[in-house]
């Protein structure tokens, strides 16, 4: 035991004197939540649409006022023909032109329906879709509130209300994402670093060739990660709920539980890096490259998994973040508990175990 | 009698990886209190062989006794018994000398006042008082090396294992660093030592040269130099290498 708090204090003089790893440790995670909570995002807040009236008349400029009104849009400028649509375009502020027929009103009362084209700029098409989206609601609205008095025979009102994330703060959805890649990040890469590090110095030998017993160099390495990491997820989850305001619907405590079994799964992958690469540019970059890439873009972090091509969805079930991302969001925006997670926890108790031993195998054959 | 005067007894000790033959049956022993040169060129296989020694390596054949226990089935037992110092170099650079002493010193499961007792002297001994606290990583080479020499020291070890410790220092501190083997050697620790600075190899006091995985010549440097007629140790190593 002795000689283990002599090695775990050695490993946190390696942390704390390397001011990249420290960087790593503790400036990016708050980095990382900074940018994702407040740049990166998929609401649209004042968008500047430019609107071409061919009546103006009472129904359109009700219609314009409403949709000036809302946060959403703001309106940059008032067209005269159908060519100037094109240019508008091409100076890029606008992205959306909104062409109301000629005779709106009349056409409305007489004929039932009046129609509006919605031109959206779709170089970026989530934007896009939002917009229109976001103008039929407008549109809709409208129509109901002028239809209160007269009764149809036959309509179909659909109620949409978004569950768990009513306002559709992307924050809610970066938040489990982020705070899973960090903790993937800081236990894999870091600690595959420091072992590969160690290689490369050729203090490895030394520590083998003493009387620590080779799992015993390997925890003491782990270790101090698992205390930082630990540290890491719990300022992320108070920076996202002191400002963003973001819930916390469940367990606090199987919040912690599920963070230290994803973080020791981290962690065995971290070693298993460690076991097949011989310098610490390679870790980093098996590190960067088999993990990173792979959260990012596979684990339902920004692209839905159920919409991906079925063999990347079968890819996706190996990936030890899915599993977590969908523990946290649960957890943290649904509040569900145990009774509904066993599944996933499973799961990712599974692979903890799996690479565990694999690393396991692995380290030993290194050493014959 | 003479087998209990032997710390080191290999006999038939091969390696092989795939198809080649890394060292190749070799037989010899180190007796107590020796400076034992173990030469060869580079890729001949001494490092192998001494990491089968230090027990971080398996054998595929032959057997070897290290400090009285066998390699291979108390490794453990070896390992409480043997310093290292590798051609590497074996300190850590961002921790400050007391800190590396301390660390070795507890990986060994020496006790703190022990430690403590430990490190003043060494600090006292090589006349290191203005330096203990700064970081190993900004004292020159020849210090680090010496400071090694002493942590491979530190927990009394009967053999002490040096994986060509004067790479790269002038000649001056290699000059050091041998009158520290004397001492060492003196008190009573069997120096285990490869070089390829066959001046050293003079100051051994018996010399194995491998060739190609294979021991061709073992005996004191004098009789050596005998054997193959030659001036110095440098001749006999030239003339064995060459074949």
């Amino acid at each position: 035991m002795k000689r283990f708090i002599g090695f775990i204090k050695k490993e946190f003089y390696h942390i704390f004197r390397d001011k990249r790893s420290l960087f790593i440790l503790f400036g990016m995670p708050i980095a990382q939540i900074l940018l994702f909570g407040f740049a990166i995002t998929n609401e649209i807040n004042n968008v500047d649409i430019a609107i071409l009236d061919h009546s103006k008349d009472v129904t359109t400029k009700e219609i314009i006022h409403k949709i000036s009104a809302s946060n959403y849009f703001s309106i940059h400028q008032f067209l005269e023909k159908e060519s100037d649509i094109e240019s508008v375009f091409k100076k890029g502020k606008v992205k959306a032109v909104l062409n109301f027929e000629k005779d709106f009103s009349k056409n409305l009362i007489k004929e039932n329906h009046s129609t509006i084209q919605v031109i959206t700029d779709a170089t970026d098409p989530n934007t896009a879709n939002t917009i229109s989206n976001y103008v039929n609601a407008i549109l809709q609205s409208y129509l109901k509130e002028q239809n209160k008095n007269s009764t149809m025979a036959y309509q179909i009102r659909p109620q949409t209300r978004m569950v768990y994330n009513p306002e559709l703060k992307s924050v809610y959805m970066f938040v489990p994402g982020v705070m899973t890649i960090i903790l993937m990040l800081v236990s894999a890469m870091m600690t595959s670093i420091s072992i590969t590090r160690e290689k490369e110095l050729g203090t490895m030998e030394i520590l083998l060739v003493s009387p620590l017993k080779p799992f015993q160099v390997i925890i003491g390495k782990v270790f101090p990660y698992i205390f930082l990491s630990i540290i890491n997820a719990i300022v992320i989850i108070v920076l996202s709920i002191f400002i963003f305001k973001m819930p916390v619907q469940g367990s606090l405590f199987l919040l912690g539980i599920e963070s230290v079994i994803f973080i020791i799964t981290s962690l065995a992958l971290g070693i298993l890096i460690s076991t097949i690469s011989a310098t610490q540019q390679t870790a980093m970059m098996i590190s960067l490259m088999g993990l990173m890439l792979p959260v990012i873009l596979l684990s339902g972090f920004i692209f839905p998994v159920s919409s991906m091509p079925v063999p990347l969805q079968v890819i996706s079930n190996v990936i030890p973040a899915k599993w977590f991302i969908i523990i946290v969001k649960g957890i943290m925006l649904k509040g569900v508990g145990l009774q509904f997670l066993w599944k996933e926890t499973l799961i990712l108790l599974g692979m903890t175990v799996f690479f565990i031993g694999l690393s396991i195998k692995k380290y030993k054959i290194r050493l014959e | 009698m003479m087998q209990n005067n032997n710390v080191i007894h290999v006999k038939e000790l091969t390696k092989k990886f795939g198809d080649f033959t890394a060292v190749d049956a070799i037989t010899f022993d180190v007796k107590k209190g020796e400076i034992f040169g173990f030469l060869g060129a580079n890729g001949a296989g001494k490092t192998t062989a001494i990491k089968m020694l230090i027990g971080i390596s398996n054998p595929t054949s032959g057997e070897a006794d290290v400090a009285g226990f066998n390699v291979f089935t108390n490794t453990e037992d070896v390992k409480k018994n043997i310093g290292y110092m590798s051609q590497k170099f074996a300190l850590y650079d961002d921790l400050s000398v007391k800190e590396n002493i301390t660390f070795f010193g507890g990986i060994y499961g020496l006790s703190r006042k022990r430690i403590k007792e430990k490190s003043n002297a060494l600090i006292e001994e090589l006349g290191l008082e203005k330096i203990a606290n700064h970081l190993v990583g900004s004292l020159p080479l020849g210090w680090k090396q010496k400071i090694a020499f002493s942590v491979a020291l530190l927990h009394d070890p009967k053999i002490v294992f040096l994986d060509e410790p004067t790479g790269g220092v002038d000649p001056i501190t290699r000059r050091q660093f041998w009158e520290m083997i004397y001492k060492a050697s003196h008190e009573g620790t069997t120096i285990f030592v490869t070089t390829h600075y066959m001046d050293e190899a003079e100051y051994c006091d018996r010399v194995s040269i491998m060739v190609n995985g294979k021991i061709e010549a073992l005996d004191t440097p004098k009789r050596l130099k005998e054997q193959f007629n030659a001036k110095s140790m440098n001749d006999v190593f030239l003339k064995l290498a060459r074949g």
